[in-house]
């Protein structure tokens, strides 16, 4: 086209109010719009010197260590949590899909005599079925993820404690499934291999989420599900997808599980469900859905931990511990919403 | 336009109803190959009801589509694309917090080559970026600086561009438009027909539905007029005058029975 040039004229003042110089709050923004993980790490960073500060033990390697094996569960089940709520989902019975899942393995292994790399398969199967029982509720019977979740959970806590019938499993140290509790020594750092696990969930399911489709049209549905669904995304099979990814980070997390705890106990995690979510909500993912990085998840559940740490070696009475986690969640959510508000 | 030619996409009988709400009323549609058919109507006349079941954004309660003759059935907007039927919605339909190549290229994703593309799956983000912005440069569309930037802090024009520079990319037979230029100005609104005329001129047939006359009249081959869920008619810029359009639109004026 040759014609209209008269477009070209003079900005007009809305044009140059668009194009005004941005304050330092738009700059900062901006920024956090970008990088979700961004502020999540700046806290973790503020609280470890704080804490360091208030006690000198806190940064020691055998203190870091204990948090680092302390966050390992919680880490694990947050990945597939993270990767639900990027849908924006929800997962209230993570934690009790984790508890049966471990339960199967250490009884499969110490009833049944089964091999414990099987008993890990076994247990992963089932992880899997339950979350996708929770998926294809949420894709075919259209209930809310809140919902089905709400249900699967006293669901699968009440087969949990109907199949051990109320007893713990205890199982042989040195095992293949007690691997995951075993000490790795880095110098003074003593980590696990559980904790070794879930860097390597964290590196995978992160290299997912950026760089293949699948992780593009999980955040395009999260985002905006018809949207996606008009662009062509099989919006059922991505919602789907996540529960089954979910499920098998949950298996991860169930053999984590059984190393911290040494075998299978029906009454183990059981405020990992919602802890799960606190590390991803403090992480930075959005709960509507659509913005958030698995990383922020890491640095929320250690967040969680430092604070807890930190508080305990203050001195502090612990309910100051769940009442520090309590603001933290808010002022999350709060940076959240803030950071959603686009002022283009 | 040649209309010796078979229709590229034909709907015969269409129906949809909303609850109570008829949507379609017993609406056929021609559409040749290299011909620019508009769809024009009041608002709620049915226009963007019509094109999504030709989208397979909605699946029609009755009648039935065909594709170069063959029937066929879309039971989501991904099989009217793979059946070569592009389309820009009304409602964009874009992913708010992926970046311009990302929506350009989303569901239908370059992966890079060898192991790491079919073993790890991995994004060819480069050559998408790089084929994005060749496409946009076609386009002169251009301006947007920035190909990394997320499609939610583009103006509501800017968003209307990339939508339309990924139907006009990507279109094999059919592209359909579902008033592309709302929400834009004078220059790009001409950047856009011109587009229109590019596409009919490769060959491809372009469904236009627009409330501007006189861009109607300018690129039109032949104009299907909606009226309450219903076809009032079929005319052409050469057979009616703008008013007479207009007349028919609002029901001020029946169409004698035409030959199209
Ligand atoms: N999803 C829907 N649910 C209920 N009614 C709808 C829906 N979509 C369209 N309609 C109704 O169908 C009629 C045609 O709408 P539409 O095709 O959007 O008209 P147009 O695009 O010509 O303005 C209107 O009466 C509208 O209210
Ligand atoms: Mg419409």
């Amino acid at each position: 086209m040759t014609t209209h040039v008269e477009s070209q004229a003079a900005p007009a003042p809305a044009e140059e109010f668009l194009n005004r110089p941005a304050t330092p709050a738009q700059r900062i923004h901006a920024v956090l719009h970008r990088q979700p993980a961004l502020s999540p790490a700046i806290v973790l960073v503020l609280a470890a010197v704080m804490f360091s500060l208030v006690n000198e033990r806190f940064y020691a390697l055998q203190n870091l260590s204990l948090v680092a094996q302390q966050v390992a569960v919680v880490g694990a089940l947050a990945v597939g949590q993270t990767v639900i709520i990027l849908t924006a989902g929800i997962d209230l019975s993570i934690g009790a899909v984790m508890v049966l899942a471990s339960l199967l393995m250490a009884k499969l292994v110490a009833d049944h005599h089964w091999p414990g790399w099987l008993a890990l398969l076994a247990g992963a199967a089932v992880a899997t079925a339950a979350q996708a029982v929770n998926g294809l509720l949420v894709t075919r019977v259209r209930l809310p993820p809140f919902i089905v979740t709400l249900g699967t959970l006293s669901i699968f806590t009440a087969l949990s404690l109907i199949y051990a019938r109320g007893r713990t499993v205890s199982l042989q140290p040195g095992t293949f499934l007690t691997w995951s509790g075993e000490t790795v020594s880095l110098g003074q750092l003593h980590l696990t291999y559980g904790v070794l696990l879930v860097i390597a969930l964290y590196a995978v399911v992160g290299y997912a989420l950026r760089h293949t489709a699948w992780g593009r049209h999980l955040y395009a549905v999260g985002d905006d599900a018809e949207a996606a669904r008009l662009a062509g995304i099989s919006v059922n099979r991505v919602l789907l997808s996540a529960y089954v990814v979910a499920g098998l980070t949950v298996a991860v997390a169930a053999w984590i599980l059984i190393g911290r705890v040494g075998g299978g106990d029906p009454n183990s995690g059981l405020n990992a469900n919602l802890q799960s979510i606190t590390a991803v909500v403090i992480g930075g993912t959005s709960l509507f859905g659509g913005r958030g990085v698995v990383i922020g998840s890491l640095i929320g559940a250690l967040i969680v931990q430092v604070f807890v740490n930190g508080l305990a070696l203050a001195g502090m009475d612990p309910n100051y511990q769940v009442l520090a986690v309590g603001i933290l969640v808010i002022a999350a959510v709060s940076v959240d919403q803030w950071i959603r508000s686009v002022k283009s | 336009m040649t209309t010796a030619t078979a229709p590229v996409l034909q709907a015969k009988g269409l129906v949809k109803v909303f609850g109570r709400v008829v949507g379609l009323n017993d609406v056929d549609l021609t559409l040749y190959p290299g011909e620019v058919l508009a769809v024009i109507g009041d608002n709620g006349a049915g226009k963007s009801t019509l094109i999504k079941c030709l989208s397979g954004a909605l699946v029609p309660d009755r009648g039935s589509l065909f594709v170069d003759g063959k029937e066929v059935r879309f039971k989501r907007p991904r099989d009217a694309r793979d059946a070569g039927i592009e389309t820009v919605h009304q409602t964009l339909a874009v992913a708010p917090a992926l970046d311009i190549a990302a929506n350009l290229f989303l569901a239908r994703e370059i992966r890079r080559k060898g192991i790491l593309g079919s073993v790890f799956r991995m994004l060819d983000t480069r050559e998408m970026k790089k084929q994005a912005a060749d496409h946009l440069e076609r386009l002169g569309i251009g301006t947007l600086q920035n190909i990394d930037q997320a499609v939610e802090t583009l103006s509501g024009g800017q968003r209307q561009s990339v939508a339309v520079a990924r139907t006009a990319a990507f279109g094999g037979r059919v592209v359909i438009l579902d008033e592309p230029t709302a929400a834009l100005g004078v220059r790009e609104t001409g950047q856009v027909l011109q587009l229109v005329r590019d596409l009919r001129d490769q060959g491809l047939g372009v469904i236009l539905i627009s409330h501007n006359m006189p861009n109607v009249f300018e690129v039109a081959d032949r104009i299907h007029i909606q009226r309450l869920g219903g076809c009032a008619g079929v005319i052409t810029p050469q057979s009616h005058s703008m008013e007479d359009a207009v007349a028919i639109m609002t029901g001020a004026k029946k169409l004698s029975p035409e030959v199209s």
